[in-house]
């Protein structure tokens, strides 16, 4: 355990940046914690005892190991994006293939660590909060899986405008529960989420999304999701016998992001770029990137950067996507960025929106509106690298899910 | 001594428990619940739990949920709410008072400062919902230093060992969250709270007070007789909510039912008594 007196530098301590957070949930001595009720706290506790063990536990491991392969699918491939680089003009673009996994994003990786823990615990009852329906979709798969009660709390806008994946849940058992209160978006669901575990203790297992949340899920969703950028690591070694240049992913809550960062934390040469949702535009006041438009604060228990309002009060968020619609983000993203260990960038919708289908008619690939932010800033800037910079971009999710929104937006009636 | 602890003092020289009230800060605008803030220990209250409205109240159910918006709505903010303790201590100097609300709003105040301006204010404790001992230190020594009580919850769910730690970081009094779920959602049993009672009282020599499922006479009869105290919050917010127009306006009807209703609280709790030990 990283000495929790050792504040902000970690590299000062150890020289490495994949020691945190430290035994009380903090990365860089600051973010992230345990800021809940007391009702909660004894189950955060156990929840923090029972990753520990299964951690340690090479029978965990195995058992995970098999649901990956057997079930999700993976590995994934790492794509060398052809018409992609000839069109950018620069940077060679490799793609992640996280759409390819069951379910059809990273989602299903950080899910079935999470419910092998629920079942080892002993829970019978999973509920969890999903934006675009891609995280309500994996855990009532799990559900499905091993007959588990799955409770599913979506925003009642996100249940407008994700109206498949709402379908997609309810063929595989789960009650999805519109929620009405604030926007009727992400963080409202998370709050009714949160809600429903502090009344249901005993028997229900809280299945958190992200890397968010109060510790020790930030550090819990980003080991499940670093199978990303370990085989990301060994797949580029393969393919170009060194690692990549500029690693490049979409930031929400940031798992996906985590997942494929964290494991070259310190590879200090492989640069780290997050895209945040700019929504309308970074200052537009419509915008979910927290990272460049919020400041540090206490949400859904943890502290890192949100978008609020001078007296505290947090702002809704604002992206075409609804899986980047948050006013948060995951705590050691945001201790990354003090750091400058990463990079935190935006894409606007409009960007995203071209992305989207530059993706798909180059490649043959739908991506996600999540991920298209990250391929359009991976377009931004391949053209101003050099043709030997390996850059990869995690394509964490497929669009199919998104063809409505983004028709709407072309003026396409389906 | 505190305002809090003379209170308790008084009350247990009585032979019976405090009644606390919670008001929601600018529920349904700043005059009214000014209005209703002022009028309360007459009908009353001995104790007064003022809430500081939040966003994003996750510990709350949906009563708690809809006022704190109606106070957001009319413009509340932390200086408001503290500016409101202030009017209110011109006319009163002895019902303590408790700011009740989330962390966010008071970190990005500053500690220091809210702790001070707060004191000055008048205000005598604070809860922080989502502000645990284990993330406590950002406030203990300026609430000490500005002679805050720092008011902790304790649940049916804290082990004897927790209990221990959190009651070790407490003061004024405690907190006990009756129920395991949100706020007015359901209530404790009276075989439940006499058996659960105990096992605080022998971990602290705070007063203890109950809440969450408190709503009518006869709960808060019972809730104030077998711990120190009885706080009521959603049934109380409810009535309020009832009374307001289309528009989530006050009405004529707005104080006189919140305050008949407090009245009617008052009553059986003085009624009661309190238990022998």
């Amino acid at each position: 355990m990283a000495n929790p007196i050792e504040h902000g530098g970690a590299a000062a301590q150890s020289n490495s940046f994949r020691q945190q957070p430290d035994e009380h949930g903090h990365f860089g001595g600051r973010y992230g914690g345990r800021f809940v009720a007391e009702t909660l706290m004894p189950l955060i506790l156990e929840l923090n005892e029972a990753y520990e063990a299964a951690k340690a536990d090479p029978a965990f491991h195995k058992e995970l190991a098999y649901y990956q392969t057997d079930y999700i699918g993976r590995p994934s491939p790492l794509w060398f994006a052809r018409r992609m680089t000839e069109a950018f003009g620069g940077a060679k673009i490799y793609l992640k293939r996280e759409e390819l996994n069951h379910t059809g994003s990273h989602k299903l990786n950080n899910v079935m660590g999470q419910i092998l823990l629920a079942r080892r615990m002993g829970r019978t009852r999973i509920v969890a909060e999903t934006g675009a329906g891609q995280h309500g979709v994996a855990t009532a798969t799990v559900c499905a899986l091993f007959g588990m009660k799955c409770v599913i709390y979506m925003g009642a806008t996100d249940v407008e405008r994700q109206k498949p994946n709402v379908f997609r849940m309810r063929l595989l058992g789960a009650e999805v529960v519109p929620v009405t209160a604030g926007a009727g978006t992400l963080k409202d669901a998370m709050n009714e989420a949160m809600r429903d575990w502090v009344a249901n203790v005993a028997d229900t297992y809280m299945l958190i999304g992200t890397v968010a949340g109060p510790h020790p899920y930030p550090a819990m969703v980003r080991d499940f999701q670093s199978v990303i950028g370990e085989e990301t690591k060994a797949q580029m070694q393969a393919a170009e016998g060194r690692l990549p240049d500029v690693v490049v992913a979409a930031i929400g809550g940031g798992s996906n992001a985590m997942g494929i960062f964290y494991p070259f934390l310190d590879d200090v040469s492989v640069r780290l770029i997050g895209v945040e949702a700019a929504g309308h535009g970074l200052d537009s006041g419509k915008t979910a990137a927290s990272i460049e438009r919020g400041r540090p604060g206490v949400l859904h228990g943890n502290r890192t950067y949100l978008l609020q309002n001078a007296d505290g009060q947090i702002d809704e968020a604002h992206s075409i996507s609804a899986g980047l619609d948050y006013p948060g983000v995951g705590p050691e993203h945001s201790w990354l960025n003090d750091i400058g260990r990463a990079e935190y960038v935006g894409a606007t919708d409009t960007e995203a929106l071209e992305a989207f289908q530059l993706c798909t008619k180059l490649e043959g690939i739908i991506p996600a509106l999540e991920s298209a932010h990250a391929v359009a800033y991976a377009a931004k800037i391949a053209p101003t690298l050099s043709r030997d910079t390996l850059l990869v971009v995690n394509l964490s999710g497929r669009g199919d899910k998104d063809i409505f929104t983004v028709a709407e937006h072309l003026g396409v009636t389906l | 001594m505190s305002r809090i602890a003379a209170r308790f003092k008084a009350l247990a020289a009585q032979g019976r428990g405090a009644l606390i009230p919670y008001l929601e800060a600018y529920d349904p605008d700043r005059e009214t619940s000014l209005e209703l803030f002022r009028a309360m220990p007459a009908a009353g209250a001995d104790l007064i739990e003022v809430g500081m409205p939040f966003s994003d109240p996750s510990a709350d159910g949906p009563v708690i949920q809809a006022a704190a918006l109606r106070g957001l709505k009319a413009g509340a903010t932390l200086v408001g709410v503290l500016d409101m303790v202030a009017e209110f201590r011109k006319g009163d100097d002895a019902t303590p008072v408790i700011l009740m609300g989330y962390v966010n709003p008071v970190e990005s105040y500053g500690y220091e400062r809210f702790c001070k301006d707060a004191a000055a204010a008048g205000v005598d404790g604070l809860i922080l919902v989502d502000l645990p001992p284990e993330e406590g230190a950002v406030i203990a020594a300026p609430a000490q230093a500005a002679g805050l009580d720092i008011i902790r919850l304790v649940a049916p769910t804290t082990p004897d060992a927790r209990l221990e730690y959190v009651l070790g970081h407490a003061s004024g009094f405690v907190y006990y969250v009756s129920i395991v779920g949100i706020t007015g959602t359901r209530s404790a049993s009276a075989h439940d709270l006499a058996g659960a009672i105990p096992r605080i009282r022998a971990a602290t020599d705070l007063p203890i007070a109950i809440g969450f499922g408190v709503r009518t006479p006869e709960q808060a009869a019972q809730a104030a007789s077998i711990a120190d105290g009885a706080v009521v919050a959603s049934a109380l917010l409810a009535t309020l909510a009832q009374t307001l127009d289309e528009q989530g306006r006050a009405t004529p009807q707005t104080l006189p039912r919140v305050l008949e209703q407090i009245r009617g609280l008052a009553q059986a709790v003085r009624a009661a008594g309190q238990l022998p030990e």
